[in-house]
């Protein structure tokens, strides 16, 4: 069975104007892989990771056939419920690191209190645990980070330790949103080959949601394509290079590339056509 | 697509043609989004009455306000001709309430007009200026926060002699503190900010950044901040009118009908209740109004 | 004769033991009509300089010429506005939330004694690709590419020979960023700028500029013209690291 199950997903903000449908009946599943997720701003893709944890808030809507997790439909759980799968079986990365970190709190309070709330344990079996989960993510001297506040690390650092918190309760399935795009090009790389590395030997489902094409080419295993809140194109990470569609083809052909210079970059130029084509499946 | 519009559709759109469709078109949003807060209406229809009764007060009051007729005195609610009863000399409370309003608006306006003007002058100059300018227009404001607010107003009543207008002055003496300190802390971020950086780099100069940039910027908080304070106004006018510092018989100033009131209260309830609730109810409007001006007006919290 | 000349640059912020020293003896020039790039990660100081020439970074010493004139201290004059403009990196942030497009683009070129205005602002927004359908528009109406389009018009306003521009593009998206860069690049040819254009994104700087200096922590470690950035000849270690991050795909870590 799919770890994840998506069917006719759709997002719909009411406004003055009328109703802004911000996915637009998109299905996918997700199973033990690393799935990417890309399209522009407003294509609907940070939606699409918010609405598999119902964090849509409203007057925002989430309308779907079903969201599966294992064959339950997240649909159908209470708030409470859903707190549930939210802290244990399906965690979430946000884009910085500086707004997800409790700005008062150490560093090493915040995780011990990660661990706290889904084992019982000791105090001092939960500092040793969020030790090795730190050593997990690389980060050299524990201790010292442990007694940091979330002011005295780097960008990267900060989004490391938001990995080792995300991943303290073992969850089934890891929602990235555009977890390095605040950080220095140096320092991307890094960050997500540690969360390749741990996505990989727990066997866990990852959604990467990203703006950047390369990245999500190098960092997974199958992408999905977003525009105007549908899927225009799946293909495999590996064969991104030989997409076929249009829009696809427009964003790789709109980036400077140091080794292809050109005058003029080329410019996308948007077909109305897309957004009408019906959603493309995203089952694996 | 059909080219007549309804004014509807003119004052929603996204693409004004002129600047004053566009000013037209940015009020009107902002009234829908005013209109969908129950409560903020029901705070403005009171205030919408409230100007409407001290605009009509001689055709809507059943009486002369300063009439007495001392064999009618201390008459109950309900009475023949007086609803709300007649008060120690045999006046008309529910004449002196509408007459009344009108101080209110009075002094509500004129302190509305004070205060925040200069409490907007001195936080925007120190916020922008800094330097030495701040340190010194800041520990001015200090001194005058230090105070207990209606101390102060009463040191400044007995200084300048009782009266409306003095009650006035120095409630806005005592007011402006909060606002220039609000000012100037919103000057700072909005000085560090990239469009007042472009600005100065076409070489303007500070008073026009002032006003023209950072004032506007301003302002919308102020508004929303005046108008949660206006209860407290209120309320300040009607202690010093209490106190016997604001407003003088035989004037309607519902503070001071309170306090002539005051002697009776055990016996005669509803002297002194009832420019109390009418108090309560313009200050309760006004909170209420504040509170959907800030959905409206305040651009960290509106717009989703 | 060079455009921008730069010698021994130091700039810092704050006092005593505060004082924190973002920029520490840069020199390079930028020759007229030249496009020269800023490269660095955040943090090295590479925007700093940007502000120090503008003045909005007032704690600097060393030696800033412009078109042969010495700068001194955070004072600009009307003259120096007249000549260097600069383009901000984030294009929700540098337009006044308040002010209309016209607005913004009136004020400027009055602020620049420009007669006609009206006229002016409707050739402005040609020039940028805007057309008058967006000259009443307020900041919230338009997209991203949109509103740096407005910021690059009232940056031309004055007619300006120097560009100075900061991370013009890292809040848009690739496409978008493609249309404003294009942009740049006619622009730049029509007036015959000079462009100072800072970024964290090496093809970035690769596409735009003709020469280019690295930072590393304040300090400029390597200047280099963009044929030895493309053939990967770079000198310094970190240059040869950044290089690496931003083009070849990385290997995969299993």
């Amino acid at each position: 069975m799919n770890l994840l199950d998506v069917e006719n997903l759709w997002v719909k903000f009411p406004t003055r104007q009328g109703v802004v449908e911000a996915v637009r009946g998109i299905s996918f599943s997700l199973g033990r892989e690393r799935l990417g997720i890309v399209g522009e701003s407003g294509s609907g893709k940070s939606m699409t990771g918010r609405a598999i944890l119902r964090l849509i808030r409203p007057p925002g809507m989430i309308e779907a056939d079903r969201i599966a997790l294992e064959g339950q439909n997240l649909l159908d759980l209470s708030e409470k419920d859903m707190r549930t799968v939210r802290g244990e079986r399906i965690s979430m990365v946000m884009q910085d690191p500086k707004f997800s970190l409790n700005p008062v709190m150490r560093v090493g309070d915040q995780i011990m209190e990660a661990y706290l709330l889904h084992n019982k344990v000791g105090k001092a079996e939960a500092r040793k645990r969020s030790l090795e989960m730190l050593d997990a993510v690389s980060i050299r001297d524990p201790e010292r980070v442990m007694r940091a506040y979330p002011h005295e690390v780097s960008g990267g650092m900060g989004q490391r330790i938001m990995i080792a918190m995300m991943l303290i309760p073992n969850p089934q399935i890891l929602i990235a949103d555009e977890p390095t795009s605040a950080l220095d090009v140096s320092v991307q790389r890094q960050v997500l080959n540690i969360m390749d590395d741990l996505v990989k030997q727990r066997g866990m489902g990852l959604i990467f949601i990203s703006h950047d094409l390369n990245l999500v080419s190098e960092f997974c295993d199958r992408v999905l394509i977003m525009y105007a809140g549908r899927i225009v194109e799946v293909c495999d990470a590996d064969k991104l290079h030989q997409a076929t569609h249009p829009y696809t083809r427009g964003l790789l052909n709109s980036l400077p590339r140091l080794d292809q210079p050109r005058a003029k970059l080329e410019v996308l130029s948007r077909d109305p056509a897309w957004s009408e084509a019906p959603s493309v499946g995203g089952r694996a | 697509m059909s080219e007549t519009l309804t004014l509807r559709q003119w004052l929603l759109t996204d693409e004004p043609t002129s600047r004053r469709h566009a000013r037209l078109a940015s009020l009107y949003k902002g009234w829908l989004t005013l209109r969908g807060n129950t409560m903020a209406m029901f705070g403005l229809g009171i205030l919408v009455a409230l100007v409407l009764m001290a605009l009509f007060a001689p055709l809507i009051a059943p009486h002369d306000p300063y009439v007495q007729n001392l064999g009618n005195r201390l008459q109950p609610l309900g009475s023949p001709g007086h609803p709300f009863g007649t008060d120690s000399l045999g006046r008309d409370i529910l004449s002196r309430l509408i007459y009344g309003s009108r101080i209110t608006l009075y002094i509500v306006t004129l302190v509305a007009l004070i205060a925040p003007v200069a409490g907007l002058l001195v936080g925007t100059v120190a916020g922008y200026v800094g330097g030495w300018v701040d340190v010194i227009l800041m520990r001015v404001t200090d001194i005058f926060l230090a105070f207990p607010r209606l101390v102060l107003a009463l040191a400044f009543v007995a200084a300048l002699g009782a009266g409306i207008e003095n009650a006035v002055l120095a409630i806005s003496l005592t007011a402006w503190p909060p606002y220039a300190r609000m000012a100037r802390a919103e000057t700072l971020t909005i000085r560090a900010s990239d469009y007042i950086s472009a600005v100065r780099l076409q070489g303007a100069s500070p008073v026009r950044i002032i006003t023209r940039h950072i004032w506007p910027l301003c302002i919308s908080s102020l508004i929303v901040r005046v108008t949660l304070d206006m209860a407290g106004i209120i309320l300040a006018a009607a202690g010093l009118g209490f106190l016997g510092l604001g407003a003088q018989p035989p004037s309607p100033e519902w503070g001071a009908m309170i306090s002539e009131g005051r002697r009776f209260i055990l016996d005669h309830w509803w002297v002194a209740t009832m420019p109390g609730l009418a108090i309560f109810t313009v200050s309760l409007a006004f909170n209420l109004l504040g509170d959907g001006l800030r959905d409206v007006l305040d651009p960290k919290e509106g717009s989703q | 004769m060079s455009m921008i000349e730069i010698e021994g640059l130091n700039v810092w912020f704050g006092h005593g033991p505060d004082r924190v020293d973002a920029v520490r003896g840069a020199s390079f020039s930028v020759a007229r009509g030249e496009s020269f790039g800023l490269v660095g990660e955040s943090g090295s100081g590479k925007s700093t300089i940007l502000r120090a020439i503008t003045g909005l970074a007032p704690d600097w010493s060393g030696r800033v010429d412009i078109d042969g004139q010495a700068l001194a201290g955070g004072k600009r004059d009307r003259a120096f506005f007249r000549k260097v403009q600069m383009v901000f990196q984030d294009p929700y942030a540098s337009l006044h939330p308040r002010h209309s497009v016209d607005q913004v683009l009136s004020e400027t070129l009055h602020l620049h004694g420009i007669p006609d205005i009206d006229a002016r602002v409707r050739s402005l927004l040609d020039d940028v690709g805007l057309g008058g359908r967006f000259r009443f528009r307020y900041p919230h109406q338009l997209s991203g590419g949109q509103r740096q389009r407005v910021a690059i018009a009232r940056a031309l306003a004055g007619e300006p020979e120097i560009l100075l521009l900061d991370e013009p593009t890292s809040a848009l998206d690739v496409s978008v960023q493609a249309e404003i860069l294009n942009l740049l690049t006619d622009l730049r040819a029509e007036h015959g700028l000079t462009y100072l254009m800072v970024s964290h994104d090496l093809p970035v700087i690769g596409h735009m500029c003709d020469r280019l200096a690295v930072m590393k922590s304040g300090e400029i470690v390597e200047v280099m013209d963009v044929g030895a950035l493309r053939a990967m000849r770079a000198e310094h270690e970190y240059t040869r690291d950044l290089l690496a991050a931003s083009v070849a795909p990385g290997p995969h870590s299993a």
